[in-house]
């Protein structure tokens, strides 16, 4: 790369301060035309709010921004985007109940004093859906795609806009393997077509493919770049966290105990015309990978009982159930955090206490009466042994970080003691230290012989974990991979259909 | 106390002072005593739309479901004859089911709560109509009694039900006081105290989530309904002893929203929830206070509404802010964690 080149996208001495908090101070970064740079550190370190003054939604404290070396102050997003910064959200920004061509051109309708001009706008939108390999009729509500797919309509609808810069945050989250195999070619053609990319992730995997450069960021400041040749996990792990971390996934052997979970035959309201079987014993962690859409979530939803079976047998330590909802799951021993935490796992404007004692309520009541030192007993008690970094007890969860607050669903369940935890995408969304701290939990819960079955759409989280696999394809289990046989390529084959080579 | 329900205790205090100050009329035993009737026999009505609303939902019928209690009931006493004590436990049952069934039509025909009240409203509205013939049934207890053999009962009724407590020499306290406070008192433990309180409350802001951690959600909602409906039937009772004639068409008629502006000025956010019974008590007697007010300051009556809309809505909007402002210190707090 050429030294003399000025930066496309530059800032320097960015401070940003709010009420008793230092989110960014003297930050720098740079960004050149058709690179990949990749923006990490740990949750708290300040990527959100940089990318958000990158973006225009607020306003940095002091420092310069600079386009191709012109010093700018943009006011609002919609400076930023006429200026070419688009910036793709976590959480999507999508309207549910409008088409795909209506979602993309949200906003930019033409019109014709007001009234709508129904210039070709879906093939226009199907342009671009293209760009993000989703070959869908653009007349499809968005809300009855699934969120990885949704994902990817929001990175079409943000090329429709001509960005030049596009700050992605954590696109891949939602997304299976084979979609980020897609947005990865995309990204490449992106960058081919001098296009600029700011990528954030937790996924250093994805980062040492895709990143041409990373920037470390952590506490607020930077705390050290990468070129190229220097990408590799260890490093970019030592430079998040300031120091040097051992042994990412603690594994021992496990022997598996008893039989826990019997299951024959059961077909998922989603897929009624495909039959699963399985069986979890005590003290095993098995994982199941496949892509998104494979019927993973409806798996576990349908034996937690809230889409119940269609027909087949459960057996839960030999006792037949027909869970017709999660309380009769929750009868029978069995826990489910949830695949969006946020939605489902917790009640968000309620403290720490609340959301963890929420299912053990009804165990510990006083003839109907709330039971507050049981309250707290509990909540105290998965403040410790999960180490949720929280002021206190009554903090309302709302304001807690991603892996803090996935710690309290896990510590509400815990409460109930379950034979069988089911755990989807357990870390997704979460930092490397509280990652780190949930692998350590799971391993820890298995030697003590709970069962374990968690989803997990990340390769190296079901490699690190599971003592085998198995993995899904159109909403049956199209193969199990014993721990010595687990691979990236066989759990691909498997998920995408093809059989494993002899 | 939390903040929203001393803002609108605040309130309170605030009107009450100004209109002693500018009228010395206000504070007399008369005045007072009709003001603690009133507000009673509202808020009690309030407390149970504050269940319903506090889980996201919405009860408009409870306005005709007072109207077809009070007449229901004149009617069995007046027309009938019936025994006072059954009549009253014929008619509250009724209250009970009118609840159940909202709550069924909600839960299990999956039909939004804003529509299945809304049909209530028109349903027992005509019902009452239709049965009494439309005809205006005398003041509850009778004036002549015609041979009826319960007038001693009903009267002595009148007096649990409308009648006063001597306190001093000059003020006696409304009964309906009374109830106000043993159901409101009822109430405030079952949200704050029991499970199926915290429940309500979890359930009221993520319905999914709190199925998802086994909270039996469908029953819950019921349980709202029914509760919304009894009080509203309660309130009925009360009504049909306090007032001059039970009429089909009109008794109840707009109460419900009364109980809703007492319910959301109290602090209880439509979206579900939160909600606080103190809260409510507290509107639902601002509301009596600011149309006591503006008879006592001369303000003209066709103002009423107008400026009741008005308190209501400054109301709501102060507390939305407060609420964004606290949230934002939270958060940067939170940054610092």
């Amino acid at each position: 790369m050429a030294e003399a080149r000025t930066p496309l996208l530059e800032v320097h001495g960015l401070c940003k301060q709010f009420p008793g908090v230092r989110a960014l101070h003297e930050v720098a970064l740079e960004l050149h035309q058709g690179e990949v740079l990749a923006l990490i550190g740990e949750n708290g370190a300040g990527k959100s709010t940089l990318m958000k003054i990158l973006a225009g939604v607020q306003p940095a404290d002091s420092g310069e921004y600079l386009i191709e070396g012109k010093p700018v102050r943009f006011q609002n997003v919609r400076d930023t985007m006429a200026a070419g910064v688009a910036l793709i959200h976590q959480e999507l920004n999508l309207a549910a109940n409008l088409d795909l061509a209506a979602n993309i051109f949200l906003g930019r309708e033409p019109n014709q004093f007001g009234f709508f001009q129904n210039r070709n706008i879906h093939d226009e939108a199907a342009k671009f859906l293209k760009l993000v390999g989703l070959d869908l009729p653009t007349e499809t509500l968005v809300g009855n795609l699934p969120i990885g797919k949704q994902q990817l309509v929001e990175i079409a609808k943000a090329l429709s806009c001509d960005a030049r810069v596009l700050i992605m945050d954590e696109p891949t989250s939602s997304l299976s393997q084979t979609e980020t195999e897609t947005l990865f070619e995309v990204v490449h053609d992106l960058r081919r077509q001098g296009i600029s990319i700011i990528y954030i992730s937790h996924r250093l995997g994805e980062v040492k493919e895709l990143a041409d450069r990373v920037t470390v960021f952590r506490d607020g400041e930077n705390a050290g770049d990468l070129a190229k040749d220097e990408i590799n996990h260890d490093a970019m792990v030592r430079l998040m966290v300031g120091r040097d971390l051992s042994e990412f996934y603690d594994r021992q052997i496990h022997s598996p105990g008893k039989m826990v979970l019997d299951v024959e035959q059961i077909r998922t309201p989603e897929y009624p015309n495909t039959e699963v079987s399985l069986k979890i014993h005590a003290g095993e962690i098995v994982g199941i990978a496949g892509l998104v859409g494979a019927g993973r979530t409806e798996l576990l939803q349908t034996l937690f009982g809230v889409t119940p079976a269609l027909g087949g047998t459960i057996r839960m330590n030999g006792a037949l159930i027909r869970p017709q909802s999660p309380r009769d799951a929750i009868a029978a021993g069995m826990a489910l955090a949830p695949e969006d935490r946020k939605l489902h796992g917790l009640v968000l404007p309620m403290t720490v206490r609340e959301n963890a004692s929420l299912a053990s309520l009804k165990r510990d009541q006083n003839k109907g009466l709330l039971n507050f030192p049981a309250e707290e007993a509990i909540a105290k008690e998965a403040v410790e042994q999960l180490q949720i970094k929280t002021p206190h007890l009554e903090q309302v969860a709302r304001f807690l970080s991603g892996g803090n607050q996935q710690k309290i669903v896990l510590g509400k369940w815990l409460a109930l003691t379950p034979q069988l935890l089911m755990l989807d995408e357990p870390t997704r969304g979460i930092d490397v230290g509280a990652k780190r701290e949930i692998y350590r939990l799971m391993e820890k819960l298995a030697g003590e012989g709970m069962a374990i079955l968690f989803v997990s759409s990340e390769m190296e989280e079901v490699l690190g974990m599971a003592d085998r696999a198995l993995v899904m394809h159109e909403g049956r289990i199209a193969g199990e991979l014993a721990q010595n046989e687990l691979s990236e390529e066989a759990i691909m084959q498997l998920a995408t259909g093809t059989r494993l080579a002899a | 106390m939390n903040k929203n329900t001393l803002g609108i205790f605040g309130l309170l205090v605030a009107i009450f002072a100004i209109t002693a100050l500018l009228n010395d009329k206000f504070i007399s035993a008369y005045n007072m005593q009709n003001l603690i009737k009133w507000s009673s026999l509202y808020a009690v009505m309030s407390i149970g739309v504050a269940f319903v609303i506090i889980t996201g939902g919405i009860d408009l019928s409870i306005g005709s479901v007072v109207g077809l209690v009070a007449v229901v009931l004149a009617y069995q006493l007046k027309v009938k004859g019936i025994d006072p004590g059954q009549a009253i436990i014929t008619t509250m049952c009724m209250s009970l089911l009118i609840g159940l069934i909202h709550g069924l039509l909600i839960t299990k025909a999956k039909i939004q709560p804003f529509v299945v009240t809304l049909c209530g409203l028109l349903i027992y509205r005509s019902l009452g109509r239709w049965f009494t013939d439309n005809q205006s049934l005398g003041p509850v207890p009778l004036e002549d009694d015609k041979g009826y053999a319960n007038i001693d009962t009903i009267n002595s009724l009148d007096q649990i039900f409308s009648g006063k407590i001597a306190i001093t020499d000059s003020f006696n306290l409304p009964t309906p006081a009374l109830f106000l406070l043993l159901f409101g008192i009822a109430a405030a433990l079952f949200l704050n105290r029991t499970i199926w309180g915290r429940y309500l409350f979890a359930l009221g802001n993520n319905e999914d989530g709190a199925r998802y951690s086994g909270i039996n959600t469908d029953n819950m909602k019921i349980i709202a309904y029914v509760i919304c409906s009894f009080m509203a039937g309660v309130a009925g009772i009360l009504f049909a002893f306090e007032l001059d004639s039970v009429q089909p068409a009109q008794t109840g008629e707009f109460y419900e929203l009364y109980a809703i502006a007492a319910a959301v000025l109290g602090g209880c956010s439509l979206r579900g929830g939160v909600g606080s019974i103190l809260g409510v008590v507290i509107a639902a007697t601002v509301i009596r206070l600011i149309y006591n007010s503006i008879n006592m300051l001369g303000i003209s009556t066709h103002l009423e509404f107008g400026i009741l809309g008005i308190v209501i809505l400054l109301g709501v909007m102060a507390d939305e802010f407060l609420k964004r402002y606290s949230a934002q210190r939270a958060t940067a707090k939170q940054k610092e964690s």
